[in-house]
C-alpha cells in the first residue's frame, strides 16, 4: 500500500467519484458536503456519512416492519420515515436512494401494499451498493491521507 | 465564555429535526463565522428564545425574571425548517412574530418541496427568506443583511432612547423635552416599555451606554 503513490490513489478517487455521477447515484450536493470538510473540521463528510447510514438503516427496518402485516400497515407512519429517508438522502446528495424514495412514498399514498413491498426492495438495494460505494471511497481516502503522510528518512545535508 | 469574544459575532438559531439537516446548516453557520445553536423542534427553539408556550403576548419578559442564563446570547436571526413534527417551521415563525419581545428577528424558512402557495404564506407572514433544500453556501450569503437590518433598527431605537436624556444640541433639546413629556405620561400610566424590543432593551438595562454603544459598532464594523 505505501508504494501506491497520493497521485495514484487520488486518480482512483476521482474515478470512483466520476463513475457514482455518471450512474447517478451522487449528485452534486455530496461536492458541496466535501467542500464544507477542512482543517477546522477535516472528518466532516464521513461524520456525517457515518450518521447518515446508521439513521437509514434504523428507518430501513423500520419500514420493513411495518410492511409486515399487509392489513395492519400504516401508511402515515411510514410516511414519516420516507419523509426523512428522502431529506437525509438529499442533503448528502444520494439521488438514486432518494429517487426510490419519492416512488415509495408514491405507492404508500395509495396505500399499495406490493408497490411498497417492491419498492422497499429496490431502496434497500440502492442504499446497499451507495453504502459499499461509499466505504471504497472512505478507503481510498485514508489510504491517500496515510500516503501523503509517509516521511522519507530525512537526508541530512 | 468571554462577552467581547461572543459579541463580536453574528449568533443563528437553527431548527431542524433531522441529525443531518442539523448538522449540515451548522457546518454551513460556521464556514460563514457565524455563532449556532441548533434544537430539533418548535419547541424547544421557543425554548431557547425564552418564550413559554403559554406567554402569548410577552410584553413584559417574564423570562428576564426567572434567571433564564441563555438570555445572555442573543439570537440575530432564525432558520428553521418547515416541515417538522408538531410545530411546523410555520408555526414557530407564527409564534414569533406574535412576541413582543421576539419579532425583530428575522427568520428564514427551509424545505425540500418547492411550493408557491407555501412560499408565498411564509413570507406573508413575515419570514425574510426561504431556502430551497439543501442549502448552499450561496443561499447563506443572503443572511446577513436582514441581521444588519435589525442591528441598526435596534441602533435607531436606542438612540431614540438615548436622546430622551437631554444633552448636547437644541433640537435634541426639545426633542428631549417632547420625550421627557412623554415619559412623564408613561410613568403614570406605569406600563410596560414600547413593544419591539422588549427583551433586548431588558438586557441592556444591565448595561451602561457606553458599552452598548460598543457592542453594536462592532458587528457594524466587523461588515
Amino acid at each position: 500500500m505505501l508504494g501506491w503513490g497520493v497521485e495514484f490513489l487520488r486518480a482512483e478517487m476521482n474515478r470512483l467519484l466520476s463513475l457514482l455521477f455518471h450512474q447517478g447515484v451522487l449528485d452534486e450536493q455530496f461536492l458541496q458536503l466535501q467542500q464544507l470538510q477542512d482543517e477546522s473540521s477535516p472528518n466532516f463528510v464521513s461524520e456525517v456519512i457515518t450518521i447518515y447510514f446508521h439513521e437509514s438503516e434504523k428507518l430501513l427496518r423500520n419500514l420493513r416492519l411495518l410492511l409486515m402485516d399487509k392489513e395492519l400497515s400504516d401508511y402515515k407512519k411510514m410516511d414519516i420515515h420516507l419523509n426523512q429517508m428522502m431529506g437525509s438522502s438529499s442533503s448528502i446528495g444520494a439521488k438514486r436512494v432518494r429517487n426510490v424514495c419519492v416512488a415509495f412514498r408514491a405507492a404508500s399514498e395509495q396505500n399499495n401494499h406490493a408497490g411498497c413491498l417492491r419498492a422497499l426492495e429496490l431502496l434497500e438495494h440502492e442504499y446497499c451498493y451507495l453504502k459499499n460505494k461509499l466505504h471504497e471511497l472512505f478507503q481510498i481516502e485514508q489510504q491517500r491521507a496515510l500516503a501523503s503522510g509517509v516521511r522519507y528518512p530525512a537526508q541530512h545535508d | 465564555m468571554g462577552m467581547a469574544a461572543a459579541e463580536s459575532r453574528f449568533h443563528v438559531l437553527a431548527v431542524d429535526d433531522n441529525i443531518i439537516d442539523r448538522k449540515l446548516i451548522e457546518r454551513l453557520l460556521k464556514t460563514s463565522s457565524y455563532q449556532v445553536t441548533t434544537v430539533d423542534s418548535g419547541s424547544k427553539a421557543l425554548e431557547f428564545l425564552g418564550l413559554n408556550e403559554d406567554d402569548r403576548n410577552n410584553s413584559v419578559s417574564p423570562s428576564i425574571s426567572t434567571n433564564n442564563h441563555h438570555q445572555e446570547l442573543e439570537v440575530n436571526l432564525i432558520i428553521t425548517d418547515y416541515c417538522m413534527p408538531g410545530m411546523t417551521g410555520y408555526d414557530l415563525l407564527k409564534k414569533i412574530k406574535e412576541s413582543s419581545s421576539l419579532r425583530n428577528i428575522p427568520v428564514v424558512i427551509m424545505s425540500s418541496e418547492n411550493d408557491s402557495s407555501r412560499i408565498s404564506r411564509c413570507l406573508e407572514e413575515g419570514a425574510e427568506e426561504f431556502f430551497l433544500k439543501p442549502v448552499r453556501q450561496s443561499d447563506l450569503s443572503r443572511l446577513k443583511p436582514h441581521m444588519m437590518k435589525a442591528i441598526s433598527k435596534d441602533q435607531k431605537q436606542e438612540k431614540h432612547e438615548e436622546d430622551k436624556d437631554g444633552d448636547e444640541e437644541k433640537e435634541e433639546e426639545i426633542k428631549s423635552q417632547r420625550h421627557q413629556q412623554q415619559q412623564q405620561q408613561h410613568h403614570q400610566q406605569s406600563s410596560p416599555r414600547a413593544s419591539g424590543n422588549s427583551k433586548r432593551k431588558a438586557m441592556e438595562d444591565n448595561l451602561s451606554p457606553e458599552r452598548t454603544r460598543a457592542r453594536y459598532s462592532d458587528i457594524a464594523a466587523m461588515v
